[in-house]
């Protein structure tokens, strides 16, 4: 069995490790570029959203590099989503691949089921290695955690722009490669102190909240790396997700780490008091949560189409007014041109610091 | 005496102007770049030299528009600059005290909110350019009617004819359908503006709270129908400043000027020698070095490699030297 999994940010890093321990042949997807998109985008609906053209894409690369099994999400939620990997098992079908498809009714279920599933595609697998292997892939996962809120600190701090991504791209490599905890802690340690010895600059650095639908915030090919541009003129980025915090929640229902889930779901109440699907109403709770710890503004990503978060945009004109936050919405689908998404955010972070400092930056 | 040069090279027009060193205009040039913007830079820097005196020099330079990037390495510039804020920096430095902008140009069109002189709140449109210059330039040619005569047809006419102004395809049907009706071509253009004010107002403005004084700036308030025609739905008086069509690169030069006079940095101009006598040539190729397969562009200047751009890696944009790509950074 050559099992492979779709791509969202750096998660294939733990969900290999959680693999491999399970004593599978792991295959991941390439990394996604323009031919990833190519793919999905000519093998999907068209009105669908881009995450699922982009796990289209992953799929089909990793057929073709000789994977026959795919594992993927499913449930009834939390959005179109639910029934994304029965879509797309179709698809792949009608193009003639053939493979099994394992379907993790994972989110928001209990974890009992989603732990006898695993367990159950594993090979011979007793019950300690079993755990063992969880735990470790959540190591690998939080270690991977640590350097993404370091680069996040230090990308809008430094002048070594370049040189702050480029530790966090080798430094991401050597996690994957590690082959045990100590080594993993150990490469982790390494990145976090060479982010830190990079030169900084004195200038004032702007917070801006990132907030909307999960794949697009976690995956930077998703949102044509934005957070890096903010990051690029001295804004530093934070996101309402973080994939330890949502596997936590969803997958784990809140027992290995504290969770302020609950928290969020009450700041997004007088403005919407319901559930509106998929994460509309976490939207809508961020932007609250961040506008009361005093950030400058919040940039709201999501896909084109995207229901719960057209619904969230809408209560966030009023967050905005009442809690008296700059707030700004850009949906992606599939452009070549990044100067528009640029524009619009750089004229977002001059309106910022001009309303903080009365001036523009200039170079 | 010092002078600040600002260029916006956009989609449709490139915009020229010379401001002093007391931010009065010197002169200004409003020309086409017809697909060719680095010729377009090259002729109206050439049309700003020929206008100078001898004893003028130019102290610094700011770009903006679609083609900054490029206007930046042709030129040297101090100042990189979205539309968005130049535009805005413009309108409050001829009119304190503005609270609306509405900036129609050839491709996009913005709505800029401001309190207290700074930007408050701006939308662009995002995937629809109906409301736009070049739809208004498609359909002048389509009645034989040149553009710098629209807006006076328009205010000609008593009675308005209905268009739908939701797309731009729906509403040339609209207007086609009108005029095998016999509507007289004076009802159906101004029925066209006010179509396109209300697919502006839907699409940009959502609901934005629009508040006197308002300013229409960019190439398309040459209109007088459509300013009229704002004024009517807005029900409020319309301001168009005298030199409109110019007003982004009167915002960057704007900003060139702070920059130079705050900053005590000299200015990174490249000289008359460079723009004017150089042969500039861009090239592109896909780079071949991952499955991304990006589409590098190189733009040089006689064998010299000006810049790169185009790659997600930066791999190219990075093989230029520190200094001179420190220099391009845009901010």
């Amino acid at each position: 069995m050559k099992i492979t999994f779709p791509h969202m940010g750096n998660m294939h890093i733990a969900i290999k490790a959680l693999l491999e321990g399970l004593k599978l042949e792991v295959i991941p997807p390439p990394p996604i570029s323009q031919k990833t998109f190519e793919l999905g985008i000519k093998n999907s609906p068209e009105f669908a959203c881009m995450p699922l053209k982009i796990n289209v894409g992953n799929f089909i690369e990793a057929l073709e590099n000789g994977a026959d099994t795919i594992v993927m999400a499913g449930g009834w939620g939390p959005c179109r989503f639910g029934y994304y990997a029965q879509i797309e098992k179709e698809i792949l079908n009608d193009l003639g691949y053939d493979f099994d498809m394992v379907i993790l009714e994972a989110p928001d279920s209990k974890i009992q089921e989603l732990l006898k599933q695993l367990k159950a595609i594993g090979q011979n697998v007793t019950f300690w290695e079993f755990l063992k292997t969880v735990k470790y892939a959540w190591h690998k996962l939080n270690s991977v955690e640590e350097l993404e809120k370091k680069l996040e600190h230090i990308l809008p701090r430094t002048i070594e722009k370049n040189k702050a991504e480029q530790i966090y791209e080798q430094g991401l490599k050597k996690i994957d490669k590690a082959r045990d905890k100590n080594e993993v802690d150990w490469h982790t340690k390494q990145s976090l102190a060479e982010m830190d010895k990079l030169p900084r600059h004195q200038e004032k650095i702007l917070k801006i909240g990132l907030i909307g639908e999960i794949y697009t915030i976690l995956e930077p090919s998703a949102n044509y790396k934005i957070a890096n541009y903010m990051a690029g003129l001295n804004a530093e980025v934070t996101r309402s997700v973080y994939t330890s915090e949502w596997v936590n929640d969803h997958l784990l229902g809140g027992l290995v780490k504290p969770s302020n889930h609950q928290k969020i779901l009450k700041s997004s109440k007088p403005y919407l008091n319901y559930s509106v699907g998929g994460h509309g109403r976490e939207t809508v709770g961020n932007a609250v949560d961040f506008a009361r710890k005093s950030f400058d503004g919040i940039v709201q990503i999501g896909p084109l189409t995207c229901m719960p978060e057209i619904v969230a945009q809408s209560v966030l004109g009023v967050v905005s007014r009442e809690e008296n936050i700059p707030c700004m919405t850009l949906y992606f689908d599939e452009h070549s041109g990044t100067a528009g998404i640029y524009t619009r955010l750089e004229a977002f972070i001059d309106m910022l610091r001009r309303k903080e400092t009365g001036q523009i930056a200039t170079i | 005496m010092n002078h600040y040069l600002g260029v916006d090279i956009g989609s449709v027009s490139g915009n020229f102007v010379l401001l002093d060193q007391f931010g009065k205009l010197k002169s200004k040039l409003y020309l086409r770049t017809q697909g060719n913007p680095v010729k377009a830079i090259q002729d109206g820097y050439t049309f700003i030299k020929n206008n100078l005196s001898n004893t003028t020099r130019i102290n610094g330079v700011g770009v903006t528009g679609s083609g900054r990037h490029l206007a930046a390495i042709l030129l040297g510039a101090d100042v990189v600059k979205n539309e968005i804020t130049a535009h805005a920096v413009a309108a409050s430095s001829l009119f304190p005290a503005v609270r609306t902008i509405i900036e129609i140009g050839g491709q996009d069109s913005k709505i800029i909110i401001l309190r207290n002189a700074i930007v408050h709140d701006f939308a662009m449109n995002t995937v629809c350019a109906a409301g736009t210059g070049s739809f208004l330039d498609q359909q002048s040619a389509r009645l034989n009617i040149p553009i710098e005569d629209f807006g006076q047809h328009a205010i000609k006419s008593s009675q308005a004819v209905r268009i739908a102004g939701r797309c731009g395809v729906f509403a040339e049907s609209d207007m086609i359908h009108k005029q095998q009706m016999g509507y007289p071509v004076e009802d159906i253009i101004m029925g066209l503006c006010e179509a396109l004010v209300r697919n502006y107002l839907n699409n940009v403005g959502k609901g934005k709270k629009i508040e006197a004084p308002v300013v229409f700036q960019g190439g398309v308030a040459a209109n007088a129908g459509l300013k009229k025609a704002f004024s009517k739905v807005l029900n409020l008086p319309i301001e168009v400043p005298e030199h409109y069509e110019v007003m982004g690169a009167i915002g960057v030069a704007v900003l060139a000027r702070e920059h130079i006079e705050h900053s005590y940095i000299p200015t990174v101009f490249k000289g008359d020698d460079f723009i004017m006598d150089g042969d500039f040539k861009s090239k592109s190729f896909e780079c071949s070095g991952c499955p991304n397969i990006c589409e590098i562009v190189c733009i040089k200047r006689d064998d010299e490699i000006l810049a790169y751009w185009g790659d997600r890696c930066k791999k190219w944009e990075t093989s230029i030297n520190e200094p001179a790509r420190n220099k391009l950074r845009v901010v």
